[in-house]
């Protein structure tokens, strides 16, 4: 049966035509189109990414007056710089007001003008023009103060996270995070409000649409399948997997959603296990005691023993897991996307301690990883599968006959739900 | 002990140094990876920093790769099995490995730069890795061993290579 004779395409927008979930028959599925189409690609360019709130970057990247991060966001060349007069931070679009090039040259730094090279006109780290080279030729008509760096609609930080929006009229961004708030505040409480992003960023990429990774990065499905090479990793080091991935999955609201369980692995706040080695043990130990003694068992426990993937809608990732991970990714095209992932870490951590939790993240994530290659080689399959047609529709139904474990879909379906919200003009 | 060591090390000589490089280059273009593990020292270090941090060091930044040599042997037997997906079928791939420099003894090893250019090609699609090799080498029973290798990358970011799966 195809998609026209089921359902006529022309009295349906893209969200309704994607997205097809029937409660009472207990089935979900996702339209593969979503994932291979030209046509849905751009719309989710100018219906999602133009109208979310999209993560910028952490302010402890740019501690200073003048310090400066540059990358792309929804594949737009901005700039986040700490105002050397207001020290706020300022996100600013990357392109000269005069005829266009970029201002901002490198990747980071530290500078009190942005100058461009072209033909030398000049910013503050506040945006504003203060040098144009032959101004006599304006006859001092020039409005300086119009011709100021262009802002980012809208930027707002939530506990040091630094998002942006393109939309002047969209909520405000503890609004937009719902029930996502929660979850970040777990994260950066348990590193005592001192949150850091550790030098050094995973810039990779794959040939697969980017809502595949937005699925992954938060399926506790596959993880034993996918990741076995990872669990016997473990198990040669004196892992107890018995354990085994036990947990629930959660719909935040506005399409984030998370999955929260129990691992065999460790964690540097504060779950010991040997791939710490023994000389740590009373360290993490110490380090659970004082969570305990400050937020309590029942929170200190979700903070030190609870594993989060969580989704913050619709494409920042923030994983809490053997380290945390806090990745964004971009669609290139429908089958083809960017990712960017950072490292965080309590600013005050004793070497020892980064030193493990910096090898505990190697063994598991990035691209030389012991597990993320695989990710990649499971969505780019997927992919790949799209392309031979004949099936027209992904199936997410897990769990819906039950309250979500780990292993359940929920989390994905409200994703989903969200998206064909917006696919349908919603905002 | 240490001074034999370290005026032996000082006459070793750039032939010598390049058979180990392209002995390693064959082993690794072979998927002999047990083989190419004893070419290794048993507190050795293999280190690849992110592109974008190519001074990073594992004490501190996030690395592409920091394995001792517990995790090289882990990597290899990854490798091996036929569950590592991103590299089950193995990739063909190709070590160049040239501009071999000795820059002298220090700390009783042998330090040595390179230049490299990786070729991988899996399913039709054909990737390459470039940059630079800093080795430390020792002596182990009058061979030469590699204690130390960081692969430093030219290419600014990971794409289209997409990922480091593979042994550089
Ligand atoms: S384009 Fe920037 S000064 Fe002309
Ligand atoms: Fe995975």
């Amino acid at each position: 049966m195809t998609l026209l004779e089921e359902r006529p395409s022309s009295t349906l927008s893209t969200g309704s035509r994607c997205v097809d979930e029937d409660i009472d028959g207990m089935r979900f599925r996702v339209h593969r189109d979503a994932m291979t189409s030209e046509d849905v690609f751009r719309e989710e360019i100018e219906k999602i990414f133009a109208h979310s709130w999209l993560y910028v970057g952490h302010e402890s990247e740019i501690p200073e007056p003048g310090d400066y991060v540059r990358r792309p966001v929804a594949g737009r060349p901005i700039f986040m710089v700490r105002g050397a007069k207001s020290g706020r931070v300022n996100v600013f679009h990357n392109t000269c007001t005069h005829r266009g090039a970029v201002v901002c040259r490198r990747d980071k730094g530290n500078s009190k003008v942005f100058q461009c090279f072209y033909h030398a006109w000049t910013f503050d780290s506040e945006g504003k023009l203060v040098g144009v080279p032959g101004k006599d030729a304006y006859d001092d008509q020039l409005d300086m103060d119009a011709l100021g760096l262009g802002r980012v609609a809208k930027v707002e930080s939530y506990r040091g996270f630094v998002f942006c929006s393109f939309d002047p009229d969209i909520v405000d961004l503890t609004t937009y995070l719902a029930g996502a708030r929660e979850y970040l505040d777990l994260v950066v409480d348990a590193m005592d409000g001192d949150v850091q992003i550790v030098p050094g960023t995973n810039e990779y990429g794959m040939q697969a649409n980017w809502k595949l990774l937005v699925e992954n990065s938060i399926d506790g499905y596959h993880a034993a399948s996918t990741h076995d090479t990872y669990f016997k990793y473990l198990v040669s080091l004196g892992t107890d997997l018995s354990i085994g991935v036990k947990g629930h999955t959660k719909d935040l609201g506005n399409g984030h959603a998370v999955l929260e369980y129990l691992a065999p692995w460790g964690r540097p706040i504060a779950r010991w296990e040997p791939i710490f080695g023994e000389e740590a043990k009373p360290e993490i130990d110490a380090l659970r005691q004082r969570l305990v003694d400050k937020h309590g068992p029942e929170r200190a426990g979700r903070m030190c023993d609870v594993n989060r993937n969580m989704l913050i809608y619709p494409n920042l990732i923030i994983n809490d897991i053997m380290a945390v991970t806090v990745r964004t990714f971009m669609p290139t095209s429908p089958t083809s996307m960017t990712v960017t992932a950072w490292e965080a870490a309590p600013g005050d951590e004793l070497p020892e301690v980064r030193q493990r939790r910096l090898d505990s993240f190697l063994t598991f994530l990035g691209p030389g990883g012991f597990a993320t290659p695989d990710d990649i080689e499971a969505l780019e399959s997927c992919q790949q599968g799209f392309a031979s047609g004949g099936i027209e529709w992904n199936d997410i139904s897990r769990g819906m006959n039950r309250e979500p474990e780990a292993t359940d879909e929920e989390q994905m379906r409200a994703f989903w739900r969200r998206w064909a919200e917006q696919m349908d003009g919603g905002r | 002990m240490t001074v034999i060591e370290d005026s032996a090390l000082a006459e070793v000589t750039r032939p010598a140094v390049e058979d180990l490089l392209y002995l390693e280059a064959e082993l690794l273009d072979d998927w002999e990876l047990d083989t190419w593990l004893t070419l290794y020292t048993d507190d050795a270090h293999y280190e690849i920093p992110c592109t974008d941090d190519p001074g990073g060091t594992g004490q501190t930044s996030l690395m592409l790769i920091h394995d001792n040599r517990m995790r090289m042997a882990s990597r290899v037997e990854r490798l091996n099995s036929r569950k590592a997906h991103r590299e089950y079928p193995h990739s063909n791939l190709r070590h160049l490995v040239t501009n071999v420099r000795l820059l002298g003894v220090e700390d009783g090893e042998l330090r040595v730069r390179a230049s490299f250019l990786v070729n991988r090609c899996r399913a039709g699609r054909e990737t390459t890795y470039t940059g630079r090799f800093d080795y430390r080498l020792v002596l182990q029973s009058g061979e030469l061993r590699i204690k130390h290798k960081r692969v430093t990358l030219d290419m600014t970011v990971l794409r289209p290579a997409s990922d480091v799966a593979v042994i550089l």
